[in-house]
């Protein structure tokens, strides 16, 4: 796993979906495509009283990370300093084994680019002393990322 | 990250108008995050963060357009700024040289900016000058006047350090104030309580201890029932309502029918509930914040719906204190100079308004009138003929009841314009459509906010237009140039640049442009001031439980309650709201809120549903008068009212010219057959919850 931990915080979450529109805006992520998914539903009655899930995810930047192993030309890498996973998109020739490889399919494939996207916990960002733009900007702060 | 020079400005998806950060990359818009310096620190909803898919999306108005089919055929010729802006100019002048200068009537949709607005409208010589509020607020703001004797924004919400807040008829986490929201969770993290009475289980409700899903049209009698515990009880702040409270005996008097047990029939909520809230609610006073409502053109009595809940605070004491409802600071109130207001370019018009507000009602605000009773006087030319309108930022046909009404009302005008950054079917619908620059493209005029902690706040602009458009102020200084020759004193309004606008603003404030460029903001008060409260300017002094202005009106404010229409067999009260990815009509066809929610769906009680055949996904038609007016999904849930029939407010559009939202779900106002004429007399707000549906599998 990566040095960070980021973490979605049920109670204070109000199911806005800036997450997902922050992440897509910040990494100019084609319609269809997500690096990062809030998992929502309309309410039900529990106990009769409504009753909302809540969940976020991304990549689990794996320690060991299947997809990195599998990519031919190893454009899907591991940063050793912090274990953030990422693709250079320059090397990636779109043949999705990553996809395959990853347990949970998490990488997706961009067909205007026919390259591979994946969370990078806005990396760019993280390097600038920032934190990803999901976090950042969460409406309500629900989402938190951490060095364990 | 290589970006240039981060801009703080304003955002402009929705009413809120939150402060924000945008950055940018290679002199345009690359990402917009909440003003860190703000109550936002960093924060902004889904709305807000899909302004750049709105700044480049060129399915919006590219170019001013002037009509040469029939008004709504979408025939269109593209004219430059210099002819368009000359053709309106030329229009107006016809127009109030034939009819007189208060033919021309304006609406918008409100907000700090508006000052530009009425301005423009002075200059031309009309009074009538409107904004979207019938269809949102008024009932709300005439019930602060009639119990606070000012308007609903001079109370703020000092969510922070309540110890129990009510929502009623406001839906604070999904009609999203970024501000606001993060306000109330901190507070329910502290252990404050939440209390949510609705037709439905929204988001807010998921986060509530105590949930009241109310019969559709009984808000009014829960609060009465409410008050009749406090006071039977004497559950209320005694020693307040002695020094601020005035009216109590005729309240008391008036309460006496109105228990728990009789509301529990009408509301369908356990008396025992009721008992058990009222207590809750007094063991937390003063700390309560009883919310009075946002968007509360609903029912018929919204307006006492209001005024009991602005009752209620009064009898718990928290009108005026920390905690609960404290009264907001003016610049003056802090001993600051305000801004130099636009509208002091010119004398107020003596005319009175077509709306009739302020003399046939004598009762109502002035300010924003009632747009839809002026679209009468277009009509009939009573009390004279309205002939030009001018649409700002505001769509009409689908913010307001029944579009085809509206479209015949219309008819008489000579020119109607829309000064837009989307397409909407009012700009569909008009003669003239100048396209507005995007929030982002623009920049305002300076803005005050008042608040504990009042406030200037300036949006810049962050980016230039990407397509043929121009900001507020270039298109209402670029007409009040050229009609400075017809109308003596425009010529004042014609400013070159908005520095100019903004060194005119600040002349009295000692303050200058730089001050603005530490956070995009300047405070006029370091820490928050909690003004002691001596007396309300109500015509007693006091809080009014009955309210001498209006009843000098001849409107009894002490209104008996009447129970609601139960739907016919087969039919349900059709219901709207929000939802927190969309903001009325202008998101449905931004790609990214377009991609989060490409359509609305019918929620129906799943008893209901049994009934009818429909299953939860299922294809249903709506039915408007016997008439089939669309088709949506079903979404069939326990968490609405068996009477209601609910759907997000803003779908439906028809606009071959937007290619995302065309034909996705159903618009609800086309279900309001008649609906202009159905509006609450006490406090003027249309009342677009008293209509019936029918459903069918389709």
């Amino acid at each position: 796993m990566s040095n960070y931990r980021l973490k979605l915080d049920k109670n204070r979450c109000i199911h806005c979906k800036a997450c997902e529109v922050h992440c897509k805006s910040k990494n100019n992520t084609p319609i269809g495509i997500k690096l990062g998914v809030h998992t929502s539903s309309l309410p039900v009655m529990k106990d009769g009283k409504p009753f909302m899930k809540a969940s976020y995810q991304c990549c689990y930047h794996c320690e060991d990370p299947a997809c990195v192993d599998v990519c031919p030309t190893e454009a899907m890498k591991r940063r050793e300093s912090d274990g953030i996973v990422y693709v250079i998109q320059d090397e990636c020739i779109g043949c999705e084994a990553c996809i395959e490889a990853c347990p949970w399919h998490i990488p997706t494939f961009n067909k205007e680019t026919n390259t591979v996207l994946k969370c990078d916990f806005c990396m760019d960002r993280v390097d600038a002393g920032l934190k990803p733009a999901c976090v950042t900007a969460c409406t309500t702060h629900a989402l938190s990322f951490t060095e364990k | 990250m290589a970006t240039d020079k981060s801009v703080y400005s304003v955002c402009g998806m929705c009413s809120v108008r939150c402060p924000i950060l945008v950055e940018k990359r290679d002199g345009e818009a690359a990402w917009i995050q909440g003003n860190p310096h703000s109550a936002l620190k960093g924060g902004l909803c889904a709305r807000g963060a899909a302004g750049i898919a709105l700044e480049k999306d060129p399915e919006r108005p590219a170019t001013p357009l002037i009509r040469v089919g029939a008004r709504g055929e979408g025939k269109w010729r593209e004219a430059s700024w210099d002819e368009a802006l000359d053709y309106v100019a030329d229009k107006l002048k016809a127009i109030t040289a034939e009819h007189g200068n208060r033919s021309v009537l304006w609406s918008d949709r409100g907000g700090p900016f508006v000052d530009l607005h009425q301005a423009f409208m002075r200059g031309i010589g009309s009074p009538n000058y409107c904004n979207h509020d019938a269809s949102c607020a008024r009932n709300v703001q005439h019930a602060a006047q009639s119990v606070l004797g000012m308007g609903r924004k001079m109370v703020s919400y000092d969510f922070r350090n309540a110890k129990h807040i009510i929502l009623q008829t406001r839906n604070i986490l999904e009609a999203i104030n970024v501000a606001e929201c993060n306000a109330v969770m901190d507070a329910l993290g502290k252990g404050c309580k939440l209390s949510v009475i609705d037709i439905r289980a929204n988001v807010s409700a998921s986060k509530a201890d105590n949930f009241f899903m109310v019969r559709p049209g009984t808000d009014y009698a829960f609060n009465l029932a409410v008050i009749n515990e406090l006071v039977t009880k004497k559950l209320y702040q005694a020693a307040y309502v002695e020094k601020y409270v005035g009216g109590m005996e005729e309240l008391t008097a008036f309460i006496a029918p109105y228990t728990a047990a009789w509301a529990a029939e009408e509301t369908g909520i356990p008396a025992e509930r009721i008992v058990a809230f009222a207590q809750e609610l007094a063991e937390a006073a003063p700390n309560v914040i009883w919310h009075p409502g946002w968007m509360v053109a609903r029912y018929n009595d919204s307006f006492n719906v209001c005024r009991t809940a602005y009752i209620i605070n009064a009898l718990l004491g928290s009108v005026g204190v920390k905690g609960g409802l404290p009264l907001v600071n003016t610049p003056k109130d802090v001993g600051k100079k305000g801004l130099t207001k636009l509208v002091d370019l010119f004398p107020k018009p003596e005319e009175k308004r077509a709306d009739g507000v302020g003399w046939k009602h004598p009762q109502f605000d002035g300010g924003p009138g009632l747009v839809n009773l002026a679209y009468d006087a277009i009509a009939t030319g009573d009390p004279y003929p309205i002939k030009a309108y001018l649409c700002f930022r505001h769509d009409p046909l689908m913010a307001m009841p029944d579009p085809e009404a509206q479209k015949k009302k219309w008819e008489n005008l000579d020119l109607l314009v829309s000064i837009t950054f989307s397409w909407s079917d009012t700009a569909w619908h008009s003669d003239v459509v100048l396209p507005m620059s995007t929030y982002l493209s623009r920049e305002s005029i300076l803005a005050s906010k008042s608040g504990p902690k009042p406030q200037f706040f300036v949006r810049h602009r962050a980016m230039q237009p990407t397509l043929n458009t121009k900001a507020d102020w270039e298109i209402l200084c670029g007409l009040a140039a050229r009609l400075a020759g017809s109308h003596p004193g425009m010529e004042r309004l014609a400013f070159k640049s908005i520095e100019e606008i903004w060194d005119y603003q600040l002349q009295n404030t000692g303050l200058t442009m730089q001050d603005f460029a530490a956070k995009g903001f300047v405070e006029l008060v370091e820490a928050p001031v909690v003004r002691e409260v001596e007396s309300f300017p109500t015509p007693s002094g006091k809080l009014e439980m009955d309210s001498g202005k209006w009843g000098k009106a001849g409107i009894d404010t002490l209104k008996p309650y009447v129970s609601p229409a139960k739907p016919q067999q087969g039919m349900f009260r059709i219901a709207f709201g929000r939802v927190g990815v969309h903001t009325q009509g202008h998101t449905v066809n931004n790609p990214l809120l377009h991609e989060q929610m490409p359509e609305n769906v019918a929620w129906i009680n799943t008893s209901r549903a049994e009934e009818l055949g429909i299953a939860d996904g299922d294809l249903v038609e709506v039915l408007s008068g016997g008439k089939p007016a669309g088709t949506m999904r079903a979404f069939v849930t326990e968490c609405i009212h068996p009477e209601a029939l609910f759907m997000v407010h803003g779908f439906g559009h028809k606009l071959p010219v937007e290619s995302r939202a065309i034909g996705k779900g159903v618009a609800d106002q086309e279900l309001m057959a008649g609906g202009l004429e159905v509006w609450d007399r006490s406090g003027g707000g249309l009342s677009l919850q008293e209509h019936f549906v029918a459903i069918r599998k389709a």
